[in-house]
């Protein structure tokens, strides 16, 4: 199981480490900053989508974008499509769940995310 | 040839990346560099994650029966099943991709197809210590509400996964092929 699963990850994490060096926080902070609209907001689940970024680098990423003027509701789309929509991770997605439910599940998570960064907005936006 | 390129494409894969990267060091290419900085913070978080992946896939495996993922998380298990892969989620740590390994394990004890994908959904964004640090960051308001948000949404994606799924011959299997 230890290689089984070892060495398909190391592949994934290359992949990762490219991928953050083309399209590297501060693209992201430029892109997401200050742009809070609905281009904004598309832009955020895309880059979300695409990207595959650790825990603990995407939280900072995400405190900053709400100190540059983000909004609540752009900045949870970005983060939970970060965490639940992986196009970098299909693959190995396909290979566990196969093509059909792998697909299924990243499109019903994008669509989620964006009802998720929505409803986070219209809480700590509007209501709070 | 083709079928040799095919059985080892991720080890020559992992091998290219190598010799890339000491090239790119040897030579002083700068995104080289920043590509391996990259990896190393990547690398850093799966190395956190693996080994209690693998106590968890490890205990499952040999400790609790078959029987009794049926029973609590399979077909007839309602409420109460997804009540517990939620708390099985949240308990652990690591990205999405890391889940996998342990949703082919539930599944070949008999988890629901309903309960694999709230699984991984709850894996995805309610782990108890990514939480502690978005708290940190993001403030208790934010978290409280994003994770309040997506929890009735996993499940719902649970559902219709299931629906979808159910007879189109679905299986989860070990990633190796």
């Amino acid at each position: 199981m230890f290689k089984n699963v070892l060495i398909p990850f190391l592949s994934i994490l290359i992949l990762v480490s490219i991928l953050l060096y083309v399209i590297p926080p501060s693209v992201i902070n430029r892109l997401l900053g200050s742009g809070s609209g609905a281009l904004g907001f598309a832009i955020a689940a895309v880059v979300g989508s695409i990207t595959l970024i650790p825990g603990f680098i995407s939280y900072p990423i995400a405190a900053g974008l709400i100190s540059q003027g983000a909004s609540y509701a752009v900045v949870a789309t970005f983060m939970t499509t970060l965490m639940m929509v992986g196009v970098v991770t299909l693959p190995l997605e396909i290979k566990y769940f196969g093509r059909r439910a792998a697909i299924a599940r990243n499109v019903l998570n994008f669509f989620a995310a964006i009802v998720i960064g929505l409803l986070v907005g219209l809480i700590l936006d509007v209501i709070l | 040839m083709k079928q040799f390129l095919k059985k080892y494409q991720q080890i020559i894969w992992l091998a290219a990346y190598a010799v890339a990267t000491i090239l790119a060091f040897v030579f002083g290419f700068d995104p080289g560099k920043t590509i391996f900085h990259n990896f190393g913070k990547s690398f850093i978080e799966m190395v956190s994650f693996m080994p209690f992946l693998f106590i968890i896939v490890g205990l499952f495996d040999a400790w609790v029966p078959k029987e009794k993922i049926q029973k609590h998380i399979g077909q007839e298990s309602g409420i109460k099943g997804v009540a517990l892969v939620v708390l099985l989620a949240m308990l652990q740590a690591g990205p999405l991709y890391g889940a996998f390994p342990v949703a082919y394990m539930l599944w070949k004890k008999g988890a629901s197809i309903k309960n694999i994908f709230i699984y991984l959904g709850a894996f995805s964004s309610l782990k108890i210590p990514m939480l502690g640090i978005e708290i940190g960051y993001m403030g208790i308001n934010f978290t409280l509400a994003r994770t309040l948000v997506s929890l009735p949404l996993f499940i719902g994606i649970g559902y219709l996964m299931e629906r979808y799924l159910k007879n189109r011959h679905f299986e989860v299997k070990d990633g190796s092929h």
